[in-house]
This record gives structure tokens, sequence and C-alpha cells, in this order.
């Protein structure tokens, strides 16, 4: 077996993936590294979220939008074993004041591309029938999606495995990146082998900054856990992805604190997923039963039907957020040959596609179809001066 | 056999737990999980899959895998491993989610 490719990419969760299938679909040769197994790290521990409901109008946005319409395509590539359900977001206010503030946030969305419609009454709980009737309104968003992020970032490595395109390298953890004479890296040299190409994807999430590291650059990516409540399997009383409007502050907050906001939503197998939480905790792993009991509350404020159900299990992880928010994606300039596709905290299932196309648009020296510009690993440096596309 | 072992064995549980199965009035041995009480009844399997309507009953027997769920006094996905029989319990066969 050759040890040589195109690209390798470091990282085997649903954002490597990506970045491994649209460098598969440039016409490169991949291969993926992962220090553990496929998804083990923070796409094991989502929802599976593919979202544009939650995200203010900007960078992140046009990613999200991109993002959107590259998943409705790869159902057609990938198969439906993604478990990919195009079921729309509902964001919910449950004060008037709220609904207000939700509306004006979907009208700035609007503007940018989102569709977005205000539901109250009697419309509001035809989409979801079992909803707290007491909440003064709701938007609808019907581009919002849901997939299995496991069973996502397994097919689309799969595929390209069964292809002849993709060599993956589990359990090998990435010690080194070698770079030559001018700089420019070699490849990876993990716990058992040196691997050799020109281009190095550095796909390794809430660890990304390690791998930038080795590469003697600093990316500050810091994990923000959060925990999801799974009930036992039930008949569908959810329809949709909905979510109490808090969540998008929470998202959007930079407290370190723990911060909780109800997001509901039914999955293939019949059992409901309840998040989510954020604090700031380092890599602390402990179950912290306060979250526990924030999370069924507000779950049940939304949906008091729920109070029936049982949970069958928790589970948690660390997104990978950034002093900005903003995820790192595309060459770095310090370095030639590293790009990286890292830090995108709790969104990074529904940003992968997106990033896995403009890394590979990168990686062939097309002109990507949005600006990198605010994505760029240098913005951090303290030297670094921002290049503003008019 | 059976009455020469317990001859030996004076202190051995008798069955004095009253539960009913799917309707049905049966005694069984105090401290048992209510997994053994319907595999000493002879049920082999007590519950069906939701897609498939497939049978399943005890696989792990220490609580990690669900296959062995079961309506516990009402309640449907218990884990007949993990709970031990309480005298008045009524067991029924759980089809799907249990849940209507």
């Amino acid at each position: 077996m050759t040890n040589s490719f195109d690209a390798i990419v470091v990282g085997a969760g649903v954002v490597g993936a990506s970045c491994a299938h649209y460098l598969v679909e440039a016409g490169l040769s991949v291969a993926v590294v992962d220090r553990g197994s496929v998804a083990a790290g923070t796409t094991g521990a989502g929802e599976g979220n593919i979202l544009v409901s939650d995200k203010e109008p900007g960078p992140e946005l046009d990613l999200a939008l991109l993002s959107q319409r590259l998943w409705t395509e790869l159902i057609d590539v990938i198969g439906p074993a993604i478990e990919l359900e195009p079921k729309g977001g509902l964001a919910v206010g449950y004060e008037q004041h709220t609904f207000d503030h939700l509306r004006a946030f979907a009208t700035e969305q609007a503007a940018c591309g989102v569709v977005a419609t205000p539901v109250t009454g009697a419309d509001l709980l035809e989409l979801e029938p079992n909803l707290n009737p007491e909440a003064a309104g709701g938007v609808f968003y019907p581009q919002d999606m849901q997939t299995q992020p496991m069973l996502a970032a397994a097919h689309l490595i799969a595929r390209g495995v069964r292809m002849g395109r993709i060599t993956l390298h589990t359990n090998a953890n990435v010690v080194a990146i070698p770079r030559d004479a001018r700089g420019a890296v070699t490849g990876v040299e993990t716990t058992t082998q040196t691997l050799q190409a020109p281009l190095v994807v550095n796909a390794a999430g809430t660890w990304g900054g390690e791998i930038a590291a080795l590469a003697g650059v600093n990316v500050p990516i810091l994990p923000r856990r959060g925990f999801i409540l799974v009930t036992e399997p039930l008949p569908v009383i959810v329809n949709r992805k909905v979510y109490s409007a808090e969540y998008v502050a929470n998202v959007a907050s930079d407290d370190a604190a723990l911060q909780t906001a109800a997001v509901v939503e039914g999955t293939h197998s019949g059992t409901i997923l309840i998040g989510a939480s954020r604090e700031r905790v380092g890599f602390d792993r402990t179950l912290d039963w306060t979250v526990v009991q924030r999370l069924a509350q507000q779950a049940l404020q939304l949906f008091p039907r729920l109070a029936q159900a049982s949970l069958l299990r928790t589970y948690g992880g660390f997104r990978p957020y950034c002093p900005d928010h903003l995820p790192v994606i595309g060459p770095d300039a310090r370095v030639p040959g590293l790009m990286h596709a890292c830090g995108h905290e709790g969104a990074g299932v529904g940003l992968s596609a997106a990033t896995g196309f403009l890394i590979a648009q990168a990686a062939i020296g097309v002109s990507p179809l949005l600006s990198l510009a605010p994505f760029a690993a240098e913005r951090f440096d303290a030297h670094h001066v921002a290049v503003v596309h008019a | 056999m059976p009455i020469m072992w317990r001859s030996f064995m004076p202190n051995l549980p008798v069955n004095s737990v009253h539960i009913r199965i799917d309707g049905n009035d049966v005694a069984v041995r105090p401290g048992i999980s209510v997994a053994a009480a319907l595999l000493t009844e002879g049920y082999r399997s007590w519950r069906t899959t939701r897609g498939q309507q497939q049978p399943r009953g005890i696989f792990c027997g220490i609580g990690a895998c669900f296959d062995c769920l079961v309506i516990l006094n009402g309640q449907p996905n218990v884990r007949a491993c993990m709970t031990t029989v309480e005298p008045g319990d009524e067991i029924a066969t759980q089809e799907g989610t249990g849940h209507v």
C-alpha cells in the first residue's frame, strides 16, 4: 500500500469526511487519519443539526445557506442511509416580546436568503400539534434539516473507500507534521507510520489547535461542553426541530457559565433528543444533574406531553469554539500546504458540506464560492490586519 | 428430585410473591428480577421490535442493551433484567414502543 497521497485529512468526523469527499470529487487521492475511530469525537456527540435558522446575518449564515444546498445534493450521492430529514425548524417564543424578537430576527435573515415564516395560533398547532398551546408564536424555517451525524461521516468516507480514492487510518494519532526547507508541509507522522502529501487538512475539531501547533501555528480552539438527553422510543409527537427563542441568544453568547435552552427533535428510531446546554469547563466529562434537570424542565415547557416519557440516557461532548464564534476554514498563509477545517462550535454537522466544498476548491486552485477571509486562521494573530473585500 | 433438593436446602425461598403476567396470576420467588420471573414462567420473548415486529427477550442481562423491555404496572420500556419483582406487579408483554 502506498503511503503517498494528494491530500491528508486529519480527523474522521463529519467535517473531515466532507473534506475528504469533496477532495475526491475534485480528483485527489486522500488519506483520512484519526486517533480514534470514525465520528468518535464531537460528531458522535452531536444532534445532527443542519440549521440556517439559528444564524445571524454574516459569514456563518452565508456558509450555512451554501451548506444547506450542498446537503440536499449529497442525499442523492450518499443515499437514505444517513437519515437526512428535511423536516424544517420551528423557533418558539412563549412571551409576546420574545416572539416579536424572533420575528424581527427572521426579517433580517430573510433579506439574506433564509426562508422564514411567522406562525401563530391554529397554524402553529397544525405544524406541531403537541406544542404547548400557551406559546405566543413561532417562526418556521423549512430549510432546516437533520441528519444522523455518525452515519453521515461514515457513509461519506465509505463511498470514497469503495471508489479506491480514500484510505482510512483509524487509531492513528498524528504526532508530527514535518515540513520541508521552504516550510511547506510534507505529510504527517502517526504513531505507526509516515504518510506523505503536499496538502494536510486540519479537521481535528475541538483538538484542531493541537494539530495546528504540530505545524507550528496558533489556532485558538477551546471546548464548550454540551449534554443531550435521550428519551425512550415514542410514537411521533415532535414533527420538526423545535427550539425556544433563547437558544439563538445562547449560541451567540460569550458567557462561560452554564446556559440551557430547549431544543427538541425526534429521530428515525423513535427516540427524542433534548438539548442543548453550553458551558466552558475544559475537557471535564462529568455528568452534571443540574443540566439534566434544566433541559428536562425546558423540554416539558415546549412539549408538556413529554412528562410521560422516560429518559434512557444522556450523552455529551465538546463543541470546538473560537473567540469570535466563526470556524477556521481554508489555507493557512503561514504554512504552505496546511489548510484548516475546524472550530465550527455546535454547527459542524450543518456547516461540514460547505466547509469540505470550499476546502476542495482551494485545494485545486479554484476561486472559492464564498470568501474565506472571515474564516482565516491568521485572524487571531496580534499583527494581523483584516483584508476587507468590497 | 426437586423435593429432595428442598429438604437439604430448608431456607430456599418459596414462591411467595404474587404477581400477574398478561393477566394471569403467578407466584415467584422474592428478590428475583422481572426477567427471571418471565423466564421462570416459560417466556422466551416478551416484546416486539418497533420496525419489523421481531421478538425480543433477555439478551445482555445487565441493563446495557435495552432488549428486555416490558410494560410494568402500566409503564412501558422498563428493563426487565434490572427490576426486582414486587408483590402485586402487573407485567405485560410489549409491542413496539409500548405507547399508544
